[in-house]
C-alpha cells in the first residue's frame, strides 16, 4: 500500500483560481487552532470566500479501542476525548453503559456525579472564554480563566487523586466517595473564588469595547439552521434553541425524586441568547457557570448518605478496595469482575445514553453482544457535530474573524477526531 | 408516550413497509429501556425521513447522530451493516432510531443531507470508517483517515493493530517535500 498517493502540494497558486484569490493554510500547527486543526481558506483579499476544514490529525481510533476494552477500562480513554472537562466524558460513558445494563444508581452517587459534571462545565467554560479572549487578542482574559481552573483541578485531585485524567466513574457508581470536608471546599470555591472570577471576566470581556466589537454580529446562525445542522449545547442555545438535556431528558439530580424519597429536581435556569453570534455564545457560557454553581450548592445542601456503588447483588459493582485486600470473598468477587473470561454480563442489545456536556450533547451508542466488551462503542462527539457548520459560519467574513468564530465553537481536537 | 404517536403516524403513511417498533435493549427482567427502533428499507429511506421531519406528530427536526454498526460476528444477525439514524424531536421531546441494513459488496444508502444538513460529516465518517457509500452526498471524502489508505478501520474484519499502515507511512522531511 502506498500511503503517499494522497499527498497534494498544499500551496495553490493564484493562477489556479483565475482571479486574485489565494489559498491560506491555517494550521495544522497554529497556536490559535485549539488543537491540531487544518483550515484551507480561499481568500479574496482579506475576505474568506471558501473554507475547507481538514480534520483527522488526532484520529486515534477511540471507537475501535472501545470494542477491545471492557466497560470499566474504557473510561480511561474517554478522559482523553474532551480534555477540557474529562470528568464529563466519564459521566457520559457510564450513563450509556448503565442504560445498557438497566442499572439505577444510588442517591449519593447521583449527587456526586452531578457535582463533578457541573464542575467540569465550569472548568470547560473558563477555558473556552479565556481562549476566546486570547483568540481576539486579549491575553489577560486567558490567564484569568486558567487561574480559576486551578481551583477545580485541586478539588478533583482531592476527590480522586488525579488532576487531569480523572477516570472517576465506574459501572454502577464512582471509584470512591468524596473525602471528609470536600463539599466544604467545593462550597468555598463556589462562594469565594468563582464569583469574583466571573465578575472579572465580565468586566474584561463584555465591557471591553474591542472585545465586543470583535464578537458582535460575527458567525451568526439562525434558530432553524442551528437545529437543522444538529447543533447542541451553548452554540445552539445562543441561537435561541431551547434545548438542554438536563431539562428535556432529565437524568441524575435533574430528575424529580432522584434520591428515591421524592426530592425535587435541582432548580436552575437555562440561559438562551437570540443573536446567534459569537457574543451570544460568550454570554450564554458566562451565565451557565453561575447556574452550574447554583446546581452544585443545591446538591450539596441535600447531599444524601449511603453507598456510592450499587449493591453487589446487582452483579456489576466492583467491590470496595478494603474488601479486596482484607477478605477472601472480596478478592474472589474482584477477580470475577476483572477476569476476561468472566466479567460483566450485559444484555444483548443496544442503548444510547447522553448527558449535557459543556459543549453540547455528548452521547454514546453502545451495541452489546453479551460479551465483556462493547461490540460497538459509538461516541456522539459535540465538537465533531458542531464543527461541520464552521465553513457556513465563516464564509464572507474577514480573516481576523476566523479565530474569533473558531474559539466560540469551542472545538477540542481530541474529541473532534477521537 | 409521544414516540408511539410518531410511530403510528409513520405506520399510517407507510403501511406497506410494516414498520414494527422494537426496543433497542430488553433487560433480563423483561423491562426495556424505552428506546425504540424501526427498520427502514434503503430505497424508501428518503421518503420516510422527510415525512418524519415534517409530519405534525413526528416532528423529528434534528438528526442527533448517524452511525453504523458492522454486524459481522453479531449473534443472529442477517445483514452485515446497519446504518443507524438517531432522530430527535426538540418540540415533542422524543427520540426514534431508524436502521437501514445494507450488505457487501456494494453497500449504498441514500444520503439524508438534503433533509438534515447535520448529516454531512457523520455520513463522511461512516463512509471513511465503514466504506458505505451515501448516494447524493455533496462531498463524500474521507474525513478522519488519510487519503491513500484503502481499508475501513471500524469494520470487524480490520485488525485492532492495523495492517501495517504505520510502517508503510513515508515521513515527509525537508528533502522530500
Amino acid at each position: 500500500m502506498s500511503m503517499a498517493t494522497g499527498y497534494e502540494p498544499s500551496l495553490h497558486t493564484a493562477a489556479e483560481f483565475g482571479e486574485d484569490r489565494w489559498t491560506l493554510n491555517f494550521g495544522p500547527q497554529h497556536p490559535a487552532t485549539h488543537g491540531t486543526l487544518h483550515l484551507q481558506l480561499e481568500l479574496d483579499g482579506e475576505r474568506v470566500v471558501k473554507c475547507t476544514p481538514h480534520i483527522g490529525y488526532l484520529h486515534s481510533g477511540f471507537e475501535k479501542l472501545g470494542e477491545h476494552l471492557n466497560y470499566n477500562q474504557y473510561v480511561v480513554v474517554t478522559d482523553r476525548m474532551n480534555y477540557c472537562s474529562p470528568i464529563c466524558n466519564n459521566v457520559a460513558w457510564h450513563t450509556a453503559v448503565e442504560k445498557l445494563f438497566g442499572i439505577e444508581l444510588t442517591p449519593r452517587c447521583k449527587a456526586l456525579r452531578t457535582i463533578v459534571q457541573e464542575l467540569g462545565r465550569i472548568q470547560d467554560h473558563l477555558l473556552c472564554l479565556g481562549a476566546q479572549a486570547l483568540d481576539v487578542g486579549g491575553l489577560t482574559g486567558f490567564l484569568y480563566g486558567f487561574n480559576e481552573r486551578e481551583g477545580i483541578y485541586d478539588l478533583l485531585e482531592d476527590l480522586c487523586g488525579a488532576r487531569f485524567t480523572v477516570s472517576y466513574t465506574r459501572v454502577g457508581g464512582v471509584v470512591r466517595d468524596c473525602p471528609d470536608g470536600w463539599t466544604d471546599q467545593v462550597l468555598h470555591y463556589l462562594r469565594e473564588v468563582l464569583p469574583p472570577a466571573i465578575r472579572d471576566f465580565e468586566a474584561l470581556l463584555i465591557r471591553n469595547r474591542i472585545f465586543v466589537e470583535r464578537c458582535q454580529g460575527i458567525g451568526v446562525i439562525s434558530h432553524d439552521d442551528a437545529i437543522n445542522w444538529s447543533l447542541t449545547g451553548p452554540v445552539a442555545r445562543a441561537s435561541g434553541v431551547k434545548r438542554d438535556l438536563r431539562k428535556d431528558e432529565p437524568y441524575l439530580c435533574f430528575e424529580d425524586g432522584w434520591d428515591g424519597r421524592g426530592a425535587p429536581a435541582v432548580d436552575f435556569k437555562v440561559p438562551i441568547a437570540t443573536t446567534g453570534d459569537v457574543m451570544g455564545r460568550v454570554l450564554v457560557r458566562l451565565e451557565e457557570m453561575r447556574q452550574s454553581a447554583r446546581i452544585i450548592e443545591q446538591v450539596i445542601q441535600r447531599m444524601p448518605d449511603g453507598p456510592v456503588m450499587v449493591l453487589p447483588e446487582q452483579d456489576v459493582a466492583l467491590p470496595d478496595k478494603r474488601e479486596i485486600y482484607f477478605s477472601i470473598e472480596g478478592l474472589i468477587h474482584h477477580f470475577e469482575k476483572i477476569m476476561t473470561n468472566k466479567g460483566l454480563e450485559p444484555p444483548v442489545g443496544e442503548a444510547y445514553g447522553a448527558i449535557e456536556a459543556p459543549n453540547g450533547e455528548l452521547g454514546f451508542y453502545l451495541v452489546s453482544d453479551g460479551g465483556n466488551c462493547a461490540y460497538r462503542a459509538r461516541c456522539r462527539p459535540p465538537s465533531f457535530i458542531n464543527y461541520q457548520v464552521y465553513p457556513v459560519l465563516i464564509e464572507g467574513h474577514q480573516i481576523s474573524d476566523v479565530v474569533a468564530v473558531l474559539g466560540s465553537l469551542n472545538i477540542i481536537a481530541a474529541e473532534l477526531d477521537r | 408516550m409521544a414516540v408511539a404517536e410518531a410511530i403510528a403516524a409513520l405506520q399510517e403513511r407507510f403501511p406497506e413497509l410494516g414498520l414494527a417498533p422494537q426496543p433497542l435493549v430488553r433487560y433480563a427482567d423483561g423491562r426495556d429501556s424505552g428506546q425504540l427502533w424501526v427498520r427502514v428499507p434503503a430505497d424508501r429511506l428518503l421518503e420516510v425521513a422527510r415525512f418524519a421531519r415534517d409530519d405534525e406528530r413526528c416532528r423529528f427536526e434534528q438528526l442527533c447522530d448517524l452511525t453504523c454498526v458492522d454486524y459481522l460476528n453479531y449473534p443472529d444477525a442477517a445483514d452485515r451493516f446497519g446504518v443507524v439514524y438517531s432522530l430527535l424531536s426538540l418540540s415533542q421531546r422524543h427520540r426514534l432510531w431508524l436502521k437501514v441494513f445494507v450488505n457487501d459488496p456494494e453497500p449504498v444508502v441514500p444520503s439524508v443531507t438534503r433533509i438534515w444538513k447535520g448529516a454531512e460529516w457523520p455520513e463522511r465518517e461512516v463512509f471513511d470508517l465503514f466504506g458505505i457509500r451515501f448516494e447524493g452526498h455533496p462531498d463524500l471524502r474521507r474525513i478522519l483517515c488519510p487519503e491513500g489508505i484503502e481499508d475501513h478501520p471500524l469494520r470487524k474484519d480490520y485488525p485492532l493493530r492495523g495492517r501495517g499502515e504505520r510502517e508503510a507511512f513515508v515521513p515527509i522531511d525537508r528533502e522530500t517535500a
